[in-house]
């Protein structure tokens, strides 16, 4: 019984030895040369950061702790002084976010298209359309499901921009919250009705769930390639709309203002975007493929 | 702190703005979870008597396979599920994917073995003379049971509690079956990941307060079963 009582006394002491190893051991290494930047879903789910960051770590050294979420999530890091750098592709709320002191300057990268994807059938009839918002009011006449991102991500910013561009009645919905003591409210606009589906999640969700139910849907190019040509199971959705100056998609990156947030890595975040706009960081992302496509155009040279 | 405080005081503004995409939210939940809760004590409970009534062979092997079954991840049984009744699935035609329905399968296979591991544990507890004193007095199997269940009721009814707190918290089985579509199945945790994805954090833990609330209201009744005392 005694004997029985030891061992037991062993055991815990080697679980606790155990676990104080695991907490200690989990700490990076070399702290000083990474950064954080919370950026939006598309870039690291089309695979470019994967070619970007390597290239840029063999370049200077500096590793780049990526945190994917989407835009509002991501501006939300940026706000809190959770991360370093933003990357991400809303050029309103960007802009914003700078002027309101958050970040030091926005610096255009690239951009590539959203497109408007829907099932083969297109019960809605905008096939070859090029006016988006004329394209998504007859979605919505027509009464086709339609699901939208409803996350408050750079996707969903768009799609909002673009019902706002049709002669649609909107109906507003606004919640009252308390922040810092003071009231104050966020405010969404969308369409009315059982078609309009709101699901709050990710590209690569809500791509998967219009698929399922064969709804139309608004996605940015790189996603759509992405689920349709790269994977087994592949997709039934096409591409129906597209082309418009709409649906134009620029993504900006910003460094977090060392003056709002002195604990932040600005000079690591600077000698990335800096990297990123030279010749070299545009070349790579002009000459990144998915699936033998190009999914990004270069902003900062020409 | 300062964001516990402006929290909970979104929280109490967002229940008095009687606002009806709350509510249709909060009934979503409910309805869901009371479903699933249901089923899995139809389920669950005779199937945790029976276990711990009869002797037969491999009782611990059962048992312990049940008690694995409580780690069974939320996004497993998502995916699980997922695959039967996706569009490309056996079930595709029935178009039960992302549909409350679909939340109340998945949840009722996360909180089976919950339900039914609870049971057992309750059960045998009960002193066997309960079980022979019930069957000399000339008591047929299911007034044993009966009387054996009135005994053992407290800890039976905790059971249940514990199946329908893990359900009205869960967000990975709700998420993936559900998807999250407001006004069809979005629930209050799927609702508040939505909103922490958002980067609204007061309205995420706001939601959180209020399901604490309901959460709290569900326990009162269940109380009432368990008998006020909570010893006999």
């Amino acid at each position: 019984m005694k004997k029985n009582f030891k061992m037991k006394k062993v055991v815990v002491l080697l679980a606790m030895t155990l676990m104080t190893a695991l907490i200690s051991g989990s700490s990076y290494a070399n702290e000083d040369k990474v950064f954080k930047m919370s950026t939006t879903t598309s870039t690291q789910s089309s695979g470019l950061l994967d070619v970007l960051l390597p290239v840029f770590e063999k370049d200077t050294g500096i590793k780049v702790k990526v945190f994917a979420k989407g835009t509002g999530a991501a501006i939300r890091d940026g706000r809190d002084g959770n991360v370093d750098a933003i990357f991400v592709h809303a050029k309103s709320r960007e802009d914003q976010f700078v002027s309101n002191g958050y970040g030091t300057k926005r610096y255009a990268i690239m951009h590539n298209d959203f497109v408007i994807i829907g099932p083969a059938k297109d019960p809605a009839g905008i096939k070859g359309m090029s006016n988006a918002a004329k394209a998504l009011e007859q979605i919505a006449k027509a009464g086709s499901m339609f699901v939208s991102r409803g996350d408050d991500s750079g996707t969903h910013t768009k799609e909002q921009a673009l019902w706002a561009a049709t002669d649609l009645n909107l109906k507003e919905v606004k919640k009252d919250l308390i922040k810092k003591g003071k009231q104050y409210n966020i405010s969404f606009k969308a369409p009315e009705g059982k078609w309009y589906m709101s699901i709050g999640q990710g590209m690569g969700k809500a791509t998967i769930f219009s698929e399922e139910k064969q709804a139309y849907l608004l996605t940015d190019r790189g996603t759509f390639i992405k689920y349709k040509f790269g994977r087994d199971q592949g997709l039934d959705l096409e591409v129906l709309c597209e082309g418009d100056n709409a649906l134009s998609n620029p993504y900006g990156f910003i460094p977090i203002s060392p003056k709002k947030f002195p604990h932040v890595k600005y000079d690591l975040a600077k000698t990335f975007v800096q990297w990123l706009i030279s010749q070299k960081g545009q070349t790579t992302i002009n000459n990144y493929r998915l699936l033998e496509k190009q999914l990004f155009y270069p902003d900062a040279i020409k | 702190m300062e964001f516990f405080i402006d929290s909970f005081k979104s929280a109490i503004l967002l229940a008095l703005s009687l606002d009806p995409e709350l509510f249709g939210i909060v009934w979503v939940s409910t309805k869901v979870s009371f479903t699933s809760t249901l089923l899995a004590s139809l389920f669950g409970l005779p199937l945790g008597f029976l276990v711990a009534f009869k002797e037969f062979y491999g009782k611990w092997l059962l048992i312990t396979c049940l008690n694995t079954l409580l780690a069974l991840p939320t996004v497993v049984i998502g995916l699980f599920v997922y695959t039967f009744i996706s569009r490309r699935g056996i079930f595709g035609p029935l178009d039960l994917l992302y549909t409350q329905k679909a939340i109340v399968i998945g949840q009722f296979i996360l909180i089976l073995p919950v339900v039914a591991t609870l049971t057992i544990a309750a059960i045998s507890r009960i002193d066997e003379r309960y079980k022979m004193t019930a069957m000399t007095l000339g008591g047929n199997g299911i007034q044993t049971a009966w009387a054996v269940f009135k005994e053992a009721r407290f800890a039976v009814i905790a059971a249940v509690i514990a199946a329908f707190g893990r359900v009205i918290a869960e967000v990975g089985i709700s998420m993936i079956l559900g998807g999250n579509a407001k006004g069809f199945t979005r629930t209050m945790t799927t609702a508040m990941a939505l909103e922490y994805d958002k980067g609204e954090f007061v309205l995420a833990v706001a939601l959180g307060i209020i399901l604490m609330c309901i959460s709290f209201l569900v326990n009162l009744l269940f109380n009432f079963f368990q008998g006020r005392s909570g010893t006999k």
